[in-house]
């Protein structure tokens, strides 16, 4: 059903493939939280893995920058339908952070846990094998605090709320929990490619 | 979830930059600082969709969004300069359930809108003011010029039934009309005198504008001593 007078911009052959179903392109970066920014002094910042309740290992900010670092360049897509090509983000991936924990994943299922109690379910499905990072630069300077500096979770490949801001460790846990949006209506694994954006998308 | 045709039934400018658009629809279940999914279609079969806070109370006869006109927007346009009566686009939601009010959740309740941001807020006062008179609220609504305030007399009239709903418009370009209005930018110093004034600690703090203006009030805020636990907060930025 065509809507009266509706012509729309159809994206250009070479953007259209790489717009994911409903999405549409944008050359700003905006910007969605629940809450305020939260002030995380890099003093105090520390980045930790847990298993359920106990901690596996843990980070300074230092120590953090000292682990290996991986630069990633390509699109990310928002669930508001904005996407963004060409991004530039810098960080420890996943499978590094494992690496210098000197552990392999105790659980399939991963939450993502912020300064700010923000918290997103990711299976480990899809932040291993360089799907993922910590990221702490994006387009070369470090993160603005609004975009989830000091660090954010990267996960590109799914809508941009599973790359939770201000994140301050990943806990593994036994099931795969919901986290504050997937409580809230959203879908508790979000590939764009599939449009899973809601709850009961498929 | 599922897209459905729904039909408008009327397109009313309300500023130079925004129009109500009122749907030939009633929601099964809505949460005041809900957004609704639209979605068109081209001849060609091509589709584009975006997101538009309603601003009707739940329970409205019709559904009322609110669409800004953005210069160089692929979907904002249509509603201003080609959207008519029995026009058929497609819907799904209501959707989100973190910015959303109900008069049980209580106060005092703080209400900070920018611009356009205010949509949202508009809901929940309007089911306050259906639902929930005498509970102490306060907007600060934020805009450039007057003519850009969007609902300010039906806001003006709903302040003046009820003392307990106290309004601050702020106009940052253009002097204040009424009393107890400010027209300087809302700064941390003037963000605490407007709390002050008010003499109430609100409970619940929903912040919707543009994204540096929730980041200076949302900062504002904390600044003042108000739980960030406490605060939501919905930005408006990008196509």
């Amino acid at each position: 059903m065509a809507t009266r007078g509706f012509f729309g911009r159809r994206p250009a052959t070479d953007v259209a493939k790489r717009l994911p179903p409903g999405q549409h392109l944008t050359d700003d970066f905006p910007v969605l939280s629940y809450g305020p920014t939260p002030d995380v002094p890099l003093a105090d910042w520390r980045f930790t893995l847990h298993d359920g309740p106990r901690p596996l290992a843990s980070w300074s900010w230092d120590e953090f920058n000292a682990l290996p670092q991986t630069t990633w360049r390509g699109d990310i897509h928002c669930v508001t339908t904005w996407s963004k090509f060409d991004t530039e983000w810098q960080g420890v991936t996943v499978d590094d952070l494992l690496r210098a924990a000197g552990i392999a994943a105790p659980t399939p299922w991963v939450l993502a846990r912020s300064f700010d109690d923000y918290d997103t379910n990711v299976p480990m499905a899809d932040l291993a094998n360089g799907q993922a990072m910590v990221a702490t630069r994006f387009g070369g300077a470090p993160l603005a605090p609004e975009h989830g500096g000091p660090a954010r979770l990267l996960v590109p490949h799914l809508y941009f709320w599973k790359s939770a801001k201000w994140v301050k460790g990943l806990r593994f846990t036994a099931r795969d929990e919901a986290g504050f949006w997937e409580l809230r209506g959203y879908h508790m694994r979000g590939d764009p490619w599939r449009e899973q954006r809601y709850t009961n998308d498929p | 979830m599922d897209w459905s045709e729904v039909v408008i039934d009327e397109v009313r400018p309300r500023t130079p930059r925004v129009a109500s658009v009122f749907l030939r629809l009633q929601l099964a279940a809505q949460h005041a600082g809900q957004h609704l999914d639209l979605r068109l279609t081209a001849p060609d079969g091509y589709q584009a969709q975006r997101s538009y806070s309603i601003a009707s109370a739940p329970g409205a006869a019709r559904v009322e969004l609110m669409v800004e006109r953005l210069d160089d927007g692929e979907v904002s346009p249509w509603f201003h300069e080609a959207a008519q009566a029995g026009d058929a686009l497609e819907a799904r939601g209501p959707i989100g359930g973190h910015f959303v009010w109900q008069p049980a959740d209580g106060g005092p309740l703080l209400l900070v809108g920018g611009g356009s941001g205010v949509v949202p807020l508009l809901a929940m006062l309007r089911l306050r003011h259906q639902a929930g008179r005498g509970l102490p609220t306060l907007l600060l609504y934020s805009a450039r010029r007057h003519e850009e305030l969007i609902c300010a007399d039906e806001l003006a009239a709903m302040a003046g039934a009820d003392p307990s709903l106290r309004l601050v418009f702020i106009t940052t370009r253009e002097p204040s009309r009424r009393p107890g209005d400010l027209d300087r930018r809302l700064d941390d110093v003037l963000l605490r005198e407007a709390l002050a004034g008010w003499g109430h600690a609100p409970a619940a703090t929903f912040v919707c504008g543009a994204t540096p203006f929730v980041e200076a009030i949302a900062s504002g805020l904390r600044a003042a001593g108000i739980d960030a636990s406490t605060i939501r907060t919905e930005r408006y930025g990008g196509a």
